[in-house]
């Protein structure tokens, strides 16, 4: 069987498209590449949409946590506390155990769970709470005197915060940021490992590279394919992420831009 | 441990501890007949039962794994940072990538693939060792093969053998990824330490191994404090993956205790009540993180009391 042939029978496989068993022996190179990059369509799913709604809520988190009133700021603390003081993978599990619970009383609860919306809550609801810690840190650190002009300006409310606070907090916020969209990504892996199922074997790139291991009993084969899939989504990331920051910045001289610096120190 | 059948390590590991005899005495007299109980009563029996007392004592092995990674990763990561800023080619070299594996692959990679191939190396390296004359090769096709003698542990190890193994097997793993990360900390807080300083020190005549010991590391701790704290929050954060790594610890024991139990298998049934295990490791996390907190912030004043820093500078303004 040529690698062609492979590409054709796994390359969608961990959305359901091609052949229905993966394969048992005889295991070749090209199997395992196709297999977990077919996997990581389901790292860059989870990731993606994660990402892109949670940035909403962080903002709306961050704008809680700095104000005034408790009502709002109380709240907001404690989910920031919650999602980030506790180990995403316990979260993972309860959250999976939960919504089996729930189906038990309402079967609308019945998609959440499976993996593709219930962990996706999950994953959500986290970067959330780490990215609103993040914009929380930029809010505070928005130059008075922008605040001030803007104040001068006659502007204020909404369009005080849309047109001057949001930008410097997303300015400021950005490298930080792109740290957290990177280990959100990163993980994305614990999915599969955790409590939800992966159902008729559709898993995501370490649920694959995990397979291999234990049925080649070597794991110095697969790890690093899945390795090597891994940075070069990272480096995808920073592309993108630089490309924002550069339109973020795009007013400032060039001396005082943010410089992008990748700080990896996160497991959550 | 990495025999010759492909097994899954989770399996393999979990399975040989289903024989611990769980006939101990009661701790409450009322509990010889549950059936008989209700309410709180039945409740304070449940969770006195043997296997809870298992249950309770896991959370002993994640505060032990603690206890034991930090400063074994603490000791990597001083030898990491400090490889990096050696002058020898080699060994500059090799701190760096140390280091630079934490960036760009999902943790949990690291974990699940370090597991197996440190039990893979060790046995390799015992089967060099204790049997030069094999000839056969090691990797047959899907198989990891060595001789008998060399395996870890010996197939005739008792229970707690291959439990103490699979333990320590664990703690490397963590202390081995943990460690790249704090040497990533101490490489940073290293560079923070003023190069005046280091230039001082050359120009008294001290040679680069007394201007590290004596001037740069004393130095560095106060810069390296923040990163190492919040690693220690990060690590606490990662003691469910020895669940991963095949370890009977609070997950492993949560998922056992709270799944459904029948009246023909237990004295005490009752439904799947795996969220509320859960929910009781989420507090057990959230509150050991929030001690932490308080301990760390109350130790970083104190360091930084008198310090010529900014946050010494801001402790000086708040008392005046």
């Amino acid at each position: 069987m040529s690698c062609w042939d492979t590409i054709a029978d796994y390359a969608l496989r961990s959305v359901g498209v091609g052949e229905r068993l993966l394969p048992r022996s005889d295991f070749t190179i090209c199997q395992q590449v196709v297999l977990i990059g077919s996997g990581m369509i389901w790292n860059v799913y989870f990731g993606v949409l994660a990402l892109v709604s949670g940035f909403f809520l962080a903002t709306a988190l961050a704008m809680g946590k700095f104000s005034a009133s408790p009502l709002l700021r109380k709240p907001a603390e404690w989910f920031i506390f919650l999602f980030r003081g506790s180990p995403l993978f316990i979260q993972f599990f309860f959250a999976y155990f939960l919504f089996l619970s729930l189906k038990q009383v309402a079967p609308v609860f019945t998609p959440f769970t499976s993996a593709w919306l219930g962990a996706l809550v999950v994953l959500f609801l986290n970067t959330a709470a780490y990215s609103a810690e993040i914009f929380y840190g930029a809010l505070l650190s928005v130059p008075k005197g922008e605040t001030e002009a803007a104040d001068a300006y006659g502007l204020s409310g909404w369009s005080r915060f849309r047109r001057v606070i949001w930008p410097t907090m997303l300015r400021l916020a950005w490298p930080a940021y792109t740290n957290e969209a990177i280990f959100l990504f990163h993980a994305t892996t614990l999915v599969y490992l955790s409590g939800f199922p992966a159902f008729q074997q559709r898993g995501d790139a370490l649920y694959y590279a995990s397979y291999f291991a234990d049925k080649t009993f070597n794991p110095f084969v697969p790890y690093p394919i899945l390795a090597g899939y891994f940075i070069l989504l990272t480096l995808v990331l920073i592309a993108v992420f630089g490309l924002i920051n550069r339109r973020l910045n795009r007013h400032l001289p060039v001396a005082r831009r943010a410089r992008m610096r990748i700080r990896p120190n996160l497991i959550r | 441990m990495a025999g010759g059948t492909p097994a899954c390590p989770h399996a393999a590991l979990g399975g040989q501890f289903a024989q611990i005899d769980f006939t101990r005495p009661l701790i409450f007299s009322y509990c010889t007949d549950p059936e008989t109980l209700a309410g709180f009563s039945w409740l304070s029996c449940y969770l006195t039962t043997g296997k809870h007392m298992a249950f309770y004592s896991s959370f002993g092995t994640v505060l032990l794994l603690l206890a034991i990674t930090a400063p074994v990763a603490l000791g990597f990561g001083f030898a990491g940072a400090a490889a990096a800023r050696s002058h020898v080619f080699p060994l500059n070299w090799m701190g760096r990538i140390y280091i630079a594996i934490v960036r760009g692959v999902p943790d949990i990679a690291f974990f699940l693939f370090f597991v197996i191939a440190l039990d893979q190396g060790f046995e390799w390296l015992r089967h060099k060792v204790k049997c030069p004359d094999w000839d056969q090769p090691i990797r047959q096709g899907s198989d990891f093969v060595v001789c008998d003698i060399a395996k870890l542990p010996l197939g005739n190890a008792a229970q707690w053998v291959h439990e103490t193994y699979g333990f320590l097997l664990a703690v490397l793993t963590f202390a081995i990824v943990f460690g790249a990360f704090a040497a990533n900390v101490m490489y940073g807080a290293m560079r923070a330490v003023p190069h005046a300083q280091l230039e001082t020190a050359a120009a008294y005549g001290m040679s680069p191994r007394q201007t590290f010991w004596r001037i740069l590391v004393p130095q560095m701790w106060v810069y390296a404090l923040p990163g190492l704290s919040n690693l220690w929050m990060v690590l606490i954060k990662a003691t469910p993956l020895l669940f991963l790594l095949g370890v009977e610890d609070i997950v492993y024991w949560a998922r056992e205790l709270g799944g459904t139990k029948t009246a023909r298998f237990t004295d005490y049934p009752h439904g799947d009540w795996r969220m509320w295990y859960f929910l009781a490791l989420l507090v057990f996390y959230l509150g050991f993180t929030k001690l932490s907190e308080v301990v760390l912030g109350r130790l970083m004043s104190r360091l930084t009391h008198g310090q010529a820093t900014a946050g010494g500078e801001a402790q000086r303004k708040a008392a005046a």
